[in-house]
């Protein structure tokens, strides 16, 4: 009755649902992607180089002439491969760490430093670093934008469980002779869940971010594979030519961020009430 | 000591008031029919347990119901001959702090944290008057020193956490009396206070209210409160009146059902006679010191003592009371006992067998023979667990089978007077009695040999409160358990105990029968608590005031 309540403030307002709308459209082009493009997006057309829109590629050609549609609809896949791969290392690593640290307190101080020593590592530094290493490949990249969300998650859980170890069901379930294990699992960390979820929006839409950012710099996704950030890479020489090759994967790419934190926010007002109202 | 004879106009009057909550399509009454009368100089309370909307009362007159939630739907509120309900909002801010002002129940929150106390009172005064800074602080003095408080000046330069509780709400008094308000509104203001401090906040209001002659509406659920303060009482249930009279009629001779049941249903200080549990001694604690530490820079630590010293036995089938203000070290106590505080000195004997302090280093075996039950019923049971997987985990803790558990949680619901069908729920679908009966069912479905209720019942309405007690005892004569009751309020611990240690400071400052201590308290603290407890002098249950001192 109550999880019906939240999911009902939660879907009531209409930016909200656009948001969703657009949420739907993004994971759609990614599925499937191979029947909506009309191109492949990597067949190199020298014949049609830096087209404007027309009807056989609807958004244009790039500097090699391959479709620009075709491109951001594949494009999707990477981002969404990056956010889900991202968010699924930092909640896993995350919430392990969070838990030894908030429940057994002797491992609380050397945990939370080493993630401190973590988070003072800038992201895109750390990134560059670990791609020109081991080479520039997709799992590098999540791999290298995963590590610095791990300790959010971890002070995340942490504090969580802190503030519940005190609960007085909690300590009940300590005086009935329940295991700590499960102590941690039945009754704390069910608590995490949905400031987790909350969380989990932001990360994966930083995680789509920082791809783009790194795959623009050249030191992402390999360039000849379709990304929004490599997308934008190629495009940017000829912005004045053709501004389309940066605006339209930059637009898509705004979008999908915008719209993934709009849904965090609305998530985290549905499922905390006191922060209900507030900016 | 009567009501004053209404020979002057009324303060305030309140005609049929109706409160509906703010829902368009579906308003629902939460004040109905409330009408009332506040003459110059008098205390009206406003007695009723929660939900009884004797606050919703008080905030209508005040105009602060909360505008999304709750609305005024009818009748009238006249202040010194003004229906508020067709005065403008901006000619309520005026009145208010002028004619009539408040006083809330938490002190610790009532006031602006890093704003100095001289300032926060200063600034009603400029809000409505044009005083200069100079008269200002004047007045401000004054005032300090009219609520009692030592040192006006240096109160005047402190912050809000430089204050205990009892001297915050003293400058909360002194903020709502500073521009002289015909009427003060105070809703449940020493309920958060130590009972020595609710005497001398009690005694501060009366003093305040002769001198200005001011009209005071007081709020409380505590009937002991009433018998102290109130010279008319307008008992409140379900949003509607129950019954109105002066404080001689309502305590002496209540008419309504209702009524009667409320006030028969507080607790007094006398104890009823009770033979002295004569078993051998199932709980042993020995020279028990406790010390918060706290690590400084240099590795020292500079410890708070929670408990030194301690020395206590519990017999079989006995329930021993243990009394003490906040900060007594009395919670503490019990959980040290259990072991969900470690880091003590000392021993605990449980039949003779020495405890590990921790609850971790102790077998399921020792953990199952002591239970405890907490005070807040809301959080004591885990909010996403059906109400049969909190009710049997210990026993399945145990490796008992789940249709054992079942059947074995099946007849302790019957001993707390709860219906199977609960099983199926959820706690947020009962109310705050009623999970507490379940805390109770979780706890001695184990068959402890001690059972430890940490203010169990103090977060309960006193009917409730008295149907727990009841309880309480039922249990411990089906099953012979120790009770060992932790409690701030020393009338419920001398209605249910057998034995009654006051502790003060970390320390146990006297122990014996309720009638050895309340009858004949030894030491100077014993005697305070005693004579800070509200209410002592009527004897609730028989509608009369004691004739003799209790004990």
């Amino acid at each position: 009755m109550v999880a019906q309540t939240k999911l009902g403030t939660f879907l009531s307002s209409w930016p909200t649902r656009l948001a969703l709308l657009m949420i739907v459209i993004v994971i759609v082009m990614a599925v499937f992607a191979p029947w909506l493009a009309t191109h492949d997006p990597r067949f190199l057309d020298p014949a049609v180089r830096l087209r404007g829109p027309s009807a056989a590629h609807w958004l244009g050609t790039d500097s090699y002439g391959r479709d620009l549609y075709s491109r951001i609809i594949f494009g999707s896949r990477v981002s969404l491969l990056v956010g889900s791969g991202v968010l699924a290392i930092a909640i896993v690593f995350g919430v392990l760490f969070g838990a030894l640290a908030g429940y057994f307190r002797s491992l609380d101080s050397l945990i939370m430093r080493i993630m401190d020593g973590v988070m003072a590592i800038p992201a895109i530094l750390l990134a560059i670093a670990m791609v020109s290493v081991s080479g520039s490949s997709l799992s590098t990249v999540i791999v290298a934008i995963a590590i610095p969300e791990i300790p959010r998650v971890t002070r995340l859980v942490r504090g969580i469980l802190l503030s519940v170890r005190g609960e007085p069901y909690v300590e009940a379930a300590v005086t009935l002779g329940t295991s700590p294990a499960a102590i941690l699992v039945r009754h704390m960390l069910p608590n995490t869940v949905a400031p987790l979820i909350v969380q989990g929006t932001y990360i994966f839409a930083a995680a789509v971010l920082i791809e783009a950012i790194l795959s623009f710099l050249g030191a992402g996704i390999p360039p000849e594979v379709p990304s929004w950030g490599n997308i934008i890479a190629d495009g940017r020489t000829y912005f004045q030519l053709l501004p389309g090759l940066v605006l339209y994967p930059g637009i898509v790419l705004s979008l999908t961020i915008l719209t993934i934190n709009m849904v965090g926010d609305t998530a985290r007002d549905a499922l905390d009430p006191k922060l209900a109202g507030r900016a | 000591m009567a009501g004053t004879s209404p020979s002057t106009e009324p303060i305030l009057s309140v005609r049929d008031l109706r409160v509906v909550t703010a829902s368009r399509s579906n308003p629902r009454t939460v004040v109905e029919a409330v009408t009332f009368d506040v003459m110059p100089g008098e205390t009206l309370c406003i007695v009723g347990e929660s939900g009884s909307g004797k606050s919703v009362t008080a905030f209508s007159v005040m105009g602060l119901l909360p505008p999304d939630a709750l609305r005024i739907a009818g009748g009238a509120v006249t202040l010194e001959g003004r229906n508020l309900a067709e005065v403008r909002y901006g000619e309520i801010l005026a009145l208010r702090a002028t004619t009539m002002s408040m006083v809330f129940q938490e002190p610790m929150t009532a006031l602006n944290p890093v704003q100095r106390i001289g300032e926060q009172i200063g600034e009603v005064i400029r809000i409505h008057r044009d005083t200069p800074a100079a008269e200002r602080r004047r007045m401000v003095l004054k005032m300090l020193a009219e609520v009692d408080l030592p040192d006006p000046e240096r109160i005047y330069a402190a912050y809000p956490h430089e204050l205990s509780g009892g001297q915050r709400q003293r400058i909360v008094i002194a903020m709502a009396l500073i521009l002289e308000p015909k009427l003060l509104i105070a809703d449940e203001p020493t309920t958060a206070l130590d009972v020595t401090t609710q005497k001398q906040i009690l005694h501060l209001m009366r003093e305040l209210k002769t001198r200005h002659n001011t009209a005071v509406i007081f709020i409380t659920h505590d009937f002991g409160v009433v018998s102290e303060i109130a010279d008319r009482i307008l008992v409140m249930k379900d949003g509607m009146v129950v019954e109105h009279g002066t404080r001689e009629q309502i305590l002496t001779n209540p008419v309504a059902a209702y009524t009667r049941k409320l006030v028969a249903s507080v607790p007094n200080l006398h104890p009823p006679g009770r033979e002295a549990a004569r078993n051998a001694a199932i709980l042993q604690v020995r020279n028990m010191s406790k010390t918060y530490g706290r690590a400084s820079l240099f590795g020292k630590t500079a410890g708070v003592a929670a408990l030194s010293a301690i020395d206590l036995d519990v017999h079989r089938d006995e329930v021993v009371g243990i009394v003490g203000e906040s900060g007594s070290g009395k919670s503490t106590l019990a959980r040290c006992i259990i072991g969900l505080v470690d880091g003590w000195q000392g021993e605990v004997r449980l039949g003779g067998e020495a405890l590990a302090p921790n609850s971790r280093q102790r077998s399921n075996a020792i953990k199952q023979r002591i239970q405890i039950v907490f005070q807040d019923p809301y959080r004591s049971l885990n909010p996403r667990r059906v109400v049969s997987a909190s009710l049997m985990e210990g026993l399945r803790n145990f490796g008992m089978g789940e249709r054992e558990a079942l059947a074995k949680v099946s007849e302790v619901l019957a001993i707390v007077g709860l219906e199977r069908d609960v099983l199926r729920r959820y706690p947020h679908q009962f109310s705050g009695g009623q999970r507490q009966r379940l805390c109770l069912a979780r706890a001695i479905v184990m068959e402890p040999e001690i059972l430890i209720a940490d203010e169990a019942v103090s977060a309960l309405d006193v009917t409730v409160q008295a149907q727990v007690l009841d309880l309480l005892d039922d249990i411990k004569r089906r099953t012979g358990v120790a009770i060992l009751f932790i409690t701030h309020d020393l009338r419920v611990a001398a209605q249910i105990s057998d034995k009654i240690v006051v502790m003060q400071k970390g320390r146990i400052v006297e122990q014996g029968t309720p009638h050895q201590v309340i009858g004949a308290p030894q030491q100077d603290y014993t005697r305070e608590l005693i004579g800070s407890a509200p209410g002592a002098g009527w004897d609730f249950k028989n509608f009369r005031a004691f004739d003799t001192a209790p004990g």
